[in-house]
């Protein structure tokens, strides 16, 4: 059923769909509709869920990482500080080895306060142990909340995943969302049924101390499941496909990147933009093309190689900043791509940040740049920041 | 256990979390005056460790030195300062 909803409506539904059981929230702009709207569908019986209302995200995520070790399927969602405050309970949650599903709704840190979208949030809990999947549009933020459980409940994997999709442009913005039936989601998506759950026959202790002499056995465990979560999702992605006709079997979506001299690697719902931008580019007689990054925890380096046989420039556009270096996704594309030959052109845009539009003339101007450094070999530099009011009307 | 294969998933182990004697890391030992002790409870309440012990209604609380870390709580919600934190090496 096809029907018109914003993004934190399709996320609601998405766990309506795929049946929580437990949901610990806290709202926090522009969170706050997926917890009302999901309070509303355990209210009106929609869904047999438990809503546990927290005084803040730590005890939400506390509150899920119990409800999870008893067996139950769990959801939460939050925003910029609520998920910095959530920190501590994330490394707990990957331990754990729960397979917590969190939207973050992605909005900029302050000070200074702003509620608009940007990545800094997200890309702060990079290691955490989570595995992070970037919605462009609605219809994935419900999308890949499916995808999310399929993953991160495969035994073979066990860990957490953040499905984030962009504040506002996406949680408040209304689009076309296709909503899959329930009962073909529950044949996609069987019962939660973790082969460790609480057992008050069977006494355990979860999460107690390790001596010096095995933790990094523990951390080498995580590692494993993490590097298992690539071939997953692709499998996963695959069946996706069939069950609903749309396709998430690359951790990379390739876009019009057939014979293309430069490629723009990107997340989130900015992709869309940069489409647009490519689709006026090749008009004009422009090979580019973009790259979406659909999955940034675990990192998709295989993928990545496989994009850079073809294309010798590529650009990375990152809707952060690391402090004291640069993008996070930048500093990772360039460092797996490291070991390819020298010839190999890799540059840096920041942009976006705190909500600022990024248009599609802004990134026709990066692919012009992209085409400019292919052609000299030279940057000005590693990194650009896109759309700063620094007077020299670069960009 | 002799490899990370063999180590169970969601960090559980099978021990009682008795075995790990955390009271070896104390410095300062609650020392109950049971003469001023009302057997009300509250550090038994208030103990982060679980270390201290009622046997049974009435009985007046003890500590359990192998796992008291020696923080202090105890001491500090003792409504009738019954608990005094001494040095160790001056017991």
């Amino acid at each position: 059923m096809i029907d018109l909803m914003t993004g934190n409506v399709a996320a609601a539904k998405a766990a309506m769909l795929a049946g929580v059981e437990v949901v610990a929230a806290y709202p926090i702009t522009p969170q706050t509709s997926i917890s009302e709207k999901l309070a509303e569908m355990v209210a009106n019986d929609e869904i047999k869920a438990k809503y546990i209302k927290v005084e803040s995200e730590h005890s939400a995520m506390a509150a899920l990482i119990g409800a999870s070790y008893m067996g139950a399927r769990t959801f939460t969602a939050t925003s910029s500080q609520g998920l910095a405050l959530m920190h501590e309970m994330l490394f707990w949650a990957a331990g754990a080895r729960r397979p917590i599903v969190m939207t973050v709704v992605s909005r900029s840190l302050g000070p200074p306060w702003n509620i608009w979208t940007d990545h800094m949030d997200v890309i702060g809990e990079r290691d955490t142990g989570w595995m992070q999947f970037f919605c462009e549009n609605n219809q994935e933020a419900l999308d890949l909340i499916l995808l999310a459980y399929k993953v991160a409940e495969d035994k073979e994997v066990m860990l957490p995943t953040m499905v984030i999709e962009d504040g506002f442009i996406l949680s408040h913005t209304f689009e076309k969302v296709d909503i899959p039936a329930k009962e073909e989601v529950d044949f996609f998506l069987p019962p939660f049924n973790p082969d460790v759950k609480v057992n008050f026959r069977k006494p355990r202790r979860y999460g107690s101390l390790v001596m010096p002499d095995w933790t990094m056995e523990f951390r080498y465990n995580n590692y494993l499941a993490m590097e298992k979560a690539k071939k997953k999702f692709a499998e996963a992605g695959s069946a996706f496909s069939k069950a609903f006709g749309r396709d998430y079997s690359s951790l990379i979506e390739s876009y019009r990147c057939e014979g293309a001299e430069a490629v723009l690697i990107i997340t989130g719902s900015a992709a869309g933009t940069a489409k647009v931008a490519a689709d006026r580019m090749r008009e004009r007689g422009k090979k580019v093309g973009v790259a979406k990054m659909r999955v940034f925890r675990p990192f998709p380096n295989e993928e990545l190689l496989k994009l850079a046989e073809n294309v010798r420039t590529i650009g990375v556009f990152d809707r952060s900043y690391t402090f004291g270096y640069g993008g996070a996704i930048y500093s990772e594309v360039r460092n797996a791509l490291f070991s390819l030959a020298a010839d190999l052109k890799v540059k840096g845009y920041i942009g976006g940040l705190g909500g600022r539009d990024v248009t599609e003339t802004d990134f026709e101007k990066i692919f012009d740049d992209l085409l400019t450094l292919r052609r000299s070999g030279l940057a000005s530099n590693q990194v650009d920041w896109v759309g700063l009011k620094d007077g020299s009307m670069r960009w | 256990m002799e490899t990370y294969r063999d180590l169970p998933q969601s960090s559980y182990t099978l021990q009682s979390t008795e075995s790990v004697r955390t009271g070896t890391w104390r410095t300062l030992q609650p020392v109950i005056d049971l003469k001023k002790c009302t057997r009300c409870y509250t550090c038994w309440k208030f103990c982060p460790d679980v270390s201290i012990e009622v046997r049974e209604e009435g009985d007046y609380p003890r500590v359990d030195l192998d796992h008291c870390k020696g923080c202090g709580i105890c001491s500090n919600e003792c409504p009738v300062g019954a608990i005094s934190m001494m040095r160790e090496d001056a017991i």
